[in-house]
This record gives structure tokens, C-alpha cells and sequence, in this order.
């Protein structure tokens, strides 16, 4: 989060009434907007965009464009409180599973004959109280989270299994699928989602007092509950985010299929750990951002997307998506080295 | 004719991204003899060692050994010509024996199977051992050794691996006052066997007492080298410094206030037994004591990290129930840790989080954080307290120690604390920036704060404490007014003996 912005260029220059006057030079404006974390992988995604756009033409259409930001929605809702929980320098591997149980529970209550609004509310619960019991067992058991999210996972897909019985549980009602597939103008409603959850995350993590809390209590918490901040309730908070937006991710995604599936979201936790990953924040924690997340998701969507278009073998995707996971990485690691320490 | 130095560096440049270490240094040193690098932190002394030993490759420069120029890229060529660094931090794995942890990784191994000579490598500690004059068993676990004893096997690995020229590094920073001497008598002995000695240290009392020479080195230059016997510890300080340092003298006549701090019986399991004392406001309590002597949990219990198991605290007469630091920062106190490296800084993140992490609330509004708000308050933190940073974004883990604790102090003063918990607040910070933390106390005491100081070091606490608390053993052994306390009174109930003052 913290950039290393260099400070500005100052030079004095005399106006025309000979005051002397400190003038900020372009070129260091350029370096500055520049140099904020992001910028490397935004440039990446960028440069693959202007590339794919050249060699497959039907990459810049309106109509394949907004296909792809629609499909990396999803993860990229599932990934801002990811970016949270990888922040704490924790791990959420809970998060496939939600996307199960939330979805199937917010079917079956649809399907029931529910309103929507609870059905739907009922699944972000899900999600929020499946991160909740995440908090709570690396909080108070003390179970490293990789440990605690592990177990909720099994749990959950558990839980979807012995409800579905394996079967799908269709069909929904006509209004519910708007969500998933209307539009906000020319702008598909995921989207619209998607904007305001990375939107507010990114707000809530960099302006609030609570958002730099997170920042504190992964890079020592130690450090933070000697400075009284409440670090149990920070890592607490953090997991239900993950949760509660896992269910909404559920949610959105279950209203574009047909059916809800108990399989859903199978190795989805992965994605949202590659977005994240990809996007710059460190699994050693302390620093990251939901924006870079957010380009992540996007630079994975768009991958998938280039070897669609270039016909090439589906299953090369995940070859491709780990070679990129471990490039990004590899640079992480790399700008880390550099500092003087 | 001068005998034939055996090291000369020429000219010796390194930068890291963003840092000058080394600003083309020289250095000579005479064979046979213990020369001291002294210079505050940052200097530059464990960069240019480093060079010599091979942990760091220079930038420019040239390295003459016995005569000829060498190039020394990695350890195991500075080793081959003789040269061997110890550590600040020891590397020993604590599970091994002594013996073991010497011949790690170059055990002589014998024909058959490649089994390890076991007897070989006792053998060879035990005269390692005796060389060095130290009554050590080589076969000891290495964990179970004191502190001084593992730094000797350290040395005896160095010595194994090469005799011509040893670097300590800060050798006397993790040992107390008692084994310094224990390690002294070995340098001695090294040296009348004709090993060089390459001393970084920046304990100007230590270095006048075990060095034949001394250079310093400032901002990555050398200032000067000169013969121990010609400099005194003001020159010395002088050139360390570029200035001269006015030591922190204690208030004469100050009014305290009214009772600040009240501490009832305090226990905490068997580490604390009936701690009892009070605080006045704008007062200094320096609490002396031994390592292990519980002045660092007194601290930690009275702030609330860790649970008392009885006791009553009073915080200006009001009870308080203090059991998490949540509680102890709302009651009005501040702590700094022992090891702010650990435990006070987040290193990973800008100087001005560091400086807001406990005030955060205080500039934001409905949650938000108000970011000119923060950057003003910061801003005027970074001037009162002179602390050198290039700009409030500056990572925590790029600034000098001296600098890093006044981020801490700085943290604390943010919330204006009725009660300051100092632990060791000059713990590894050299001479300049001690004073100024002195001075700080000082001034902060001035204003009305409680200060509450502990300390290993007696002339320290001597300097600026009101009163001061001996404690020993989880137990106040005698209290002393800034009249009457000496160092032996003090240092007589640290160690155990109830002294009525």
C-alpha cells in the first residue's frame, strides 16, 4: 500500500513579477503517477491487451470484451477479500467451498419458494458466518489459518454434499437471473457489482482507520497489540470479509447458470490467491492492495481469454495461469531483495 | 623500516540502491595487532569488514594481503587467505554439541562410508579450545552453553577455519558485563599468538581497553586511525560524531507532581512477587537490574501485555484494571519494547504509519483517515524529535536505530501519556543518538510525564533517574534517591542482596 513515492522535484523559478515561485516539473509529476505499486502489472496487462488486440482481432470487439470482464468478475469480487486475509499474512482456502454452500443454499431457498432477497441474504450470511467460524479457530483455537481454512473447506463441501445429495437444484426464478445476467446499460450487472465491491474495498483498506489496521497487524502483530490495537478482532473481521464476499461472488454466479451445482467453485480458492498474488501483494503480508487484485483477476481473465481466441488447448490454461503465478512472484521476491536492509 | 602491514584497503567504495556505504575508504592494519573500526551506526564498519571477509563484493577499490593484491568474492576466499568474520548474531545450531557446531559442514570424514570421525572433531575442539584458554566441554550442547562460552566456540570455528586474521563483529553486544573480560582474556591470547584482530565496535570504553589502534570511519569515510594510546574518549567521540556531545545532565531541584502511578503487590506467577513502588509526575525511575531479573516483565504486566496473576495499579488514584495493552493505553501509558525491531516497529511500513499506529484515531473522522492531518502531525513529530528521514514515507527498516526508537517514543508521545514505559530504550543505539534520547527523557519528564526507566546499563540510569529501584529476582531489593545511589549499592542489590537505603 505505502508507495515508495519519491519526492517531488522542487525547482524555484522567478515568475513574471520576479517572485520566485517553486515550480513541480512535469517529468516528476510523469515519474510519480507512475511509480505507485501498481503500475508494473498494470503495464503488463496493458501491453498484453495492445498485443492480443493485434493478432486476434476479435479480442477488441465490445461483445468479447464484455464477456471476459463479466467472467473475471466473479474471482475478482472473491479476490478483494482475499487481498484482505493475504494482507494479514494469512490464507483463505475456505473460500471455493463458500462459493458451494452459499450458491446451493441461496437455490434451494429460491427454489422453495423464498423471496429473493432472502434467499440472497441468506447466502451472504453463509459466507459471513463460514469466515466468522475461520476467525474464530485461528483467533481463539490458535489454528494457523492455513490449518483452520483448510478444515472449513472440507467442511462446507461437506455440508453442500450431504444437502444436494449431488444433485443440482433448479430451476430459478425468472427475476433472481437479472442479477446475473442484465444489464446496467451496456454494462453487465456482474460488472457493476464487481466495480462497487473493488470500490468500496479499496476505500475502506487504504482510507479507513480500520484498513491501515489490517496493514499493521500483518506487517508485526506483535508490534500492533503492544501499540493497543485489537488484533484479534482485525483477523476476525478480515475472514468474514473473505467469506461474505465469496457469497456474494456465489450469488452473482449462480445466477447466470441454470443450475447449482455442488461441485461449484472446486480449486476457486486458487484463483483468488493467484489474482491477489499476481496483483503484488506479498503472502508474507504487510503490504498489497485491492486495485492490484483487481488487475490481477484481470490479467488471469484475459490469459484465459488469449487462448481461447488462439485456439489453443484448454487444459494449457492452468500451465499458462502457473507460469504466470510463478513470474509474479519471482518478481516479488526480486524487488524485495533490493531494499537495503 | 616499519614491518609489512599485513591488510591494506585502498580506496574502498560500495553503494546500495539508494545508499553510500563506502565512500573510498583505507584502512591499514599492522600484523599482530587488535585494531578497533569504531563509528556510530550506519558508518560504514560492518560494510567494509564484510568486504574483507567476502559476504559483500566492493564496488571500487583494492585489498592487499601480506603484500600482494587479492580479490576476495565470496568466504570461502577470504578463508583460504586466512580471514574469517564473527558474527554479531552467532550461527550455531543449539542442539549440537560444541565440537559439532565448530566442524559444521567440513567434518573430517573417513574412508569407509564417509562416516564422520567423531573422536577426530572432539579432539580437535579440545586443543581449539585450549588454545583459546577456555574451560569449554566440546562435547556440551552448544544451547546449553552461556552466552559467553557460545561465542568463544564461534571464535574457535573462525580460528579453525582461518588463523591469520579474525573480524569480531560488536562482540560484546550480547554479553553481560561479567563475561566481557572472559572474552577479553581470549583476544589477549590470540593476539600473543600472533592472530590479527579486526574489532568493530561502537563502545568507546571497551575499545580503549582490549585495542592497539584505532580507526574511525563517519558517513562512510574514514575521519582517522590513530594508536589507542594517543586518543581520549572525547576525541575519539568527536571524530565518531563530527561534534561534540554534551552528556545529559539530571534536573537539579525539580518539583514533582502529584502521584502519577501506584503499584500494589504486583505478582505475576513466580516472575514477579509483590512488586510494590509509585510514580509522581515529571518524575525519572530508573529501574536497575540484571538480565532475567523481571524489570522487563515489571513493564510489560504494568502495561498490560501480560496478565498480572494479583496486584493492584493505580493510574492518578484511579484503579485500573489493566490485561491487554488496550487497556494500558487507555489508562494513559506508553510502552517502548526491549526490541523494537521485533516488537515496536512495523519495518515493512512508512515512517509515518509507524509514528500513527497508536493515534490513528485521533486523525480520522467518522473512520476515515484524514491524510493532511496525519502528515502534519507526523511532520511535527519529525522536528521536535529530530528524526532524520528523507521524507514521511521512508520504509521503518532504512532508518538508523537511533532514529527507529524516537519513531517509537514518537508513536507514544502522539498520545500524550500520563505514564512513559521505556525498556532499554538505548539498546544498540550509539553515542550521538543517546544522548539525544537522554535529552528527550529528560525534556519529556519536564513537561509532567511519569517516566519509568529500565536499564542494564548503571552509568545510564545513574545519569538520569530521580530515584531508582534495584530489582532482582521478580523483587524490589532497595530503593535509592538520585543522592545517595552508586553504582556498587546498586549493583550489591541486583545481585541479590536486600539493602535498606
Amino acid at each position: 500500500m505505502t508507495t515508495a513515492v519519491p519526492p517531488d522535484e522542487v525547482a524555484t523559478a522567478t515568475t513574471m513579477e520576479g517572485r520566485e515561485e517553486k515550480v513541480v516539473s512535469l517529468w516528476s509529476r510523469l515519474k510519480r503517477l507512475f511509480s505507485f505499486r501498481e503500475a508494473g502489472i498494470l503495464f503488463v496487462l496493458i501491453a498484453l491487451c495492445v498485443i492480443l488486440s493485434i493478432v486476434a482481432p476479435r479480442f477488441l470487439t465490445l461483445r468479447n470484451v464484455t464477456n471476459v470482464v463479466r467472467q473475471f468478475s466473479v474471482i475478482a469480487i472473491m479476490s478483494v477479500g482475499m487481498t484482505y486475509v493475504i494482507i494479514t499474512a494469512g490464507i483463505d482456502l475456505s473460500v471455493g467451498s463458500i462459493i458451494a454452500l452459499s450458491g446451493c443454499m441461496t437455490a434451494w431457498f429460491l427454489v422453495e419458494g423464498y423471496p429473493i432477497w432472502l434467499s440472497v441474504l441468506i447466502g451472504l450470511a453463509l459466507g459471513a458466518l463460514t469466515g466468522i467460524v475461520n476467525g474464530l479457530l485461528i483467533v481463539k483455537v490458535r489454528l494457523a489459518p492455513f490449518i483452520a481454512t483448510l478444515g472449513t473447506m472440507g467442511i462446507a463441501r461437506g455440508l453442500v454434499l450431504a444437502l444436494t445429495m449431488g444433485y443440482p437444484i433448479q430451476p430459478f426464478p425468472e427475476a433472481f437471473e437479472v442479477i446475473g445476467r442484465g444489464y446496467l446499460g451496456p454494462i453487465p450487472i456482474p460488472v457493476v457489482i464487481m466495480t462497487v465491491v473493488v470500490i468500496a474495498g479499496h476505500i475502506f483498506l487504504s482510507r479507513t482507520t480500520i484498513g491501515r489496521y489490517i496493514y499493521y497487524v500483518g506487517s508485526n502483530p506483535t508490534a500492533a497489540r503492544l501499540s493497543g490495537l485489537n488484533v484479534g478482532r482485525i483477523l476476525i473481521l478480515v475472514y468474514t470479509v473473505a467469506g461474505l464476499l465469496s457469497g456474494l461472488a456465489a450469488v452473482v454466479l449462480v445466477s447466470r447458470l441454470t443450475s447449482a451445482q455442488s461441485n461449484m467453485g472446486t480449486g476457486w480458492e486458487l484463483d483468488a490467491i493467484a489474482a491477489v498474488v499476481i496483483g503484488g501483494t506479498s503472502l508474507a503480508g504487510g503490504e498489497g492492495s485491492v486495485l492490484g487484485s483487481l488487475i490481477g483477476a484481470a490479467l488471469m481473465g484475459v490469459i484465459k481469454n488469449a487462448l481461447i481466441l488462439l485456439g489453443v488447448n484448454v487444459y494449457w490454461q492452468s500451465v499458462v495461469i502457473g507460469i504466470v503465478i510463478v513470474l509474479a512472484v519471482a518478481l516479488d521476491a526480486w524487488r524485495q531483495s533490493r531494499r537495503p536492509v | 623500516m616499519a614491518a609489512e602491514p599485513i591488510l591494506e584497503m585502498r580506496g574502498i567504495c560500495k553503494s546500495f540502491p539508494g545508499v553510500r556505504a563506502l565512500d573510498h575508504v583505507d584502512l591499514t592494519v599492522q600484523r599482530g595487532e587488535v585494531h578497533a573500526i569504531v563509528g556510530e551506526n550506519g558508518a560504514g564498519k560492518s560494510t567494509l569488514m564484510k568486504i574483507l571477509a567476502g559476504a559483500y563484493t566492493k564496488d571500487e577499490g583494492e585489498i592487499l594481503f601480506n603484500g600482494s593484491p587479492v580479490e576476495i568474492y565470496n568466504p570461502l576466499e577470504a578463508q583460504a587467505l586466512g580471514i574469517a568474520i564473527i558474527y554479531q548474531e552467532f550461527n550455531l545450531a543449539p542442539h549440537l554439541s560444541a565440537a559439532a557446531n565448530i566442524f559444521i559442514g567440513r567434518e573430517p570424514r573417513a574412508r569407509f562410508l564417509g562416516l564422520i570421525k567423531r573422536r577426530k572433531i572432539r579432539e580437535d575442539a579440545r586443543r581449539l579450545f585450549e588454545q583459546l584458554g577456555a574451560d569449554i566441554d566440546p562435547a556440551e550442547e552448544v544451547g546449553r552453553l552461556s552466552v559467553c562460552c557460545q561465542q568463544i566456540t564461534e571464535i574457535a570455528r573462525a580460528l579453525s577455519m582461518a588463523s591469520s586474521a579474525l573480524i569480531m563483529d560488536e562482540p560484546t553486544s550480547a554479553l553481560p558485563e561479567a563475561e566481557v573480560q572472559m572474552l577479553f582474556d581470549v583476544i589477549r591470547r590470540l593476539k600473543s599468538q600472533g592472530v590479527t584482530i579486526l574489532y568493530i565496535s561502537h563502545n568507546i570504553d571497551e575499545v580503549f581497553e582490549i585495542t592497539d589502534t584505532i580507526t574511525v570511519l563517519r558517513d562512510g569515510k574514514r575521519i582517522g586511525t590513530r594508536p589507542a594510546a594517543d586518543l581520549d574518549r572525547e576525541q575519539v567521540v568527536h571524530m565518531m560524531v563530527g561534534r561534540t556531545i554534551e552528556e545529559t545532565e539530571r534536573r537539579e531541584g525539580v518539583q514533582f507532581g502529584d502521584e502519577v502511578l501506584r503499584v500494589e503487590g504486583l505478582c505475576r506467577d513466580d516472575v514477579l512477587q509483590d512488586i510494590s513502588f509509585f510514580l509522581r509526575r515529571g518524575e525519572i525511575l530508573g529501574i536497575a537490574g540484571l538480565l532475567g531479573s523481571g524489570r522487563t516483565e515489571l513493564l510489560r504486566c504494568l502495561f498490560g501485555a501480560d496478565r498480572k496473576t494479583s496486584g493492584k495499579v493505580y493510574v492518578d488514584g484511579h484503579p485500573c484494571d489493566i490485561r491487554h495493552p488496550i487497556d494500558g493505553v487507555r489508562s494513559g501509558m506508553g510502552f517502548m519494547p526491549e526490541d523494537r525491531k521485533q516488537q515496536g516497529l512495523f519495518l515493512g511500513l512508512a515512517t509515518r504509519e509507524n509514528v500513527t499506529a497508536a493515534s490513528l484515531g485521533t486523525v480520522a473522522r467518522f473512520g476515515l483517515v484524514n491524510r493532511l492531518a496525519e502528515r502534519g502531525m507526523v511532520d511535527g513529530y519529525i522536528k521536535s524529535l529530530d528524526i532524520r528521514v528523507s521524507s514521511q514515507e521512508q520504509k521503518a527498516v532504512n532508518l538508523s536505530g537511533g532514529n527507529q526508537q524516537k519513531v517509537v517514543l514518537a508513536r507514544w508521545l502522539a498520545l500524550r501519556p500520563k505514564v512513559l514505559l521505556l525498556d532499554d530504550p538505548t539498546r544498540g543505539i550509539d553515542v550521538g543518538a543517546r544522548a539525544a534520547i537522554h535529552d528527550l527523557i529528560v525534556s519529556l519528564a519536564d513537561q509532567g510525564v511519569g517516566i519509568v526507566f529500565v536499564s542494564s546499563e548503571l552509568p545510564e540510569v545513574l545519569k538520569i533517574s530521580d530515584r531508582i529501584l534495584a530489582i532482582a529476582d521478580g523483587q524490589i531489593m532497595g530503593e535509592f534517591t538520585h543522592d545517595e545511589a552508586t553504582q556498587e549499592k546498586i549493583m550489591l542489590c541486583a545481585t541479590g542482596a536486600a539493602v535498606r537505603s
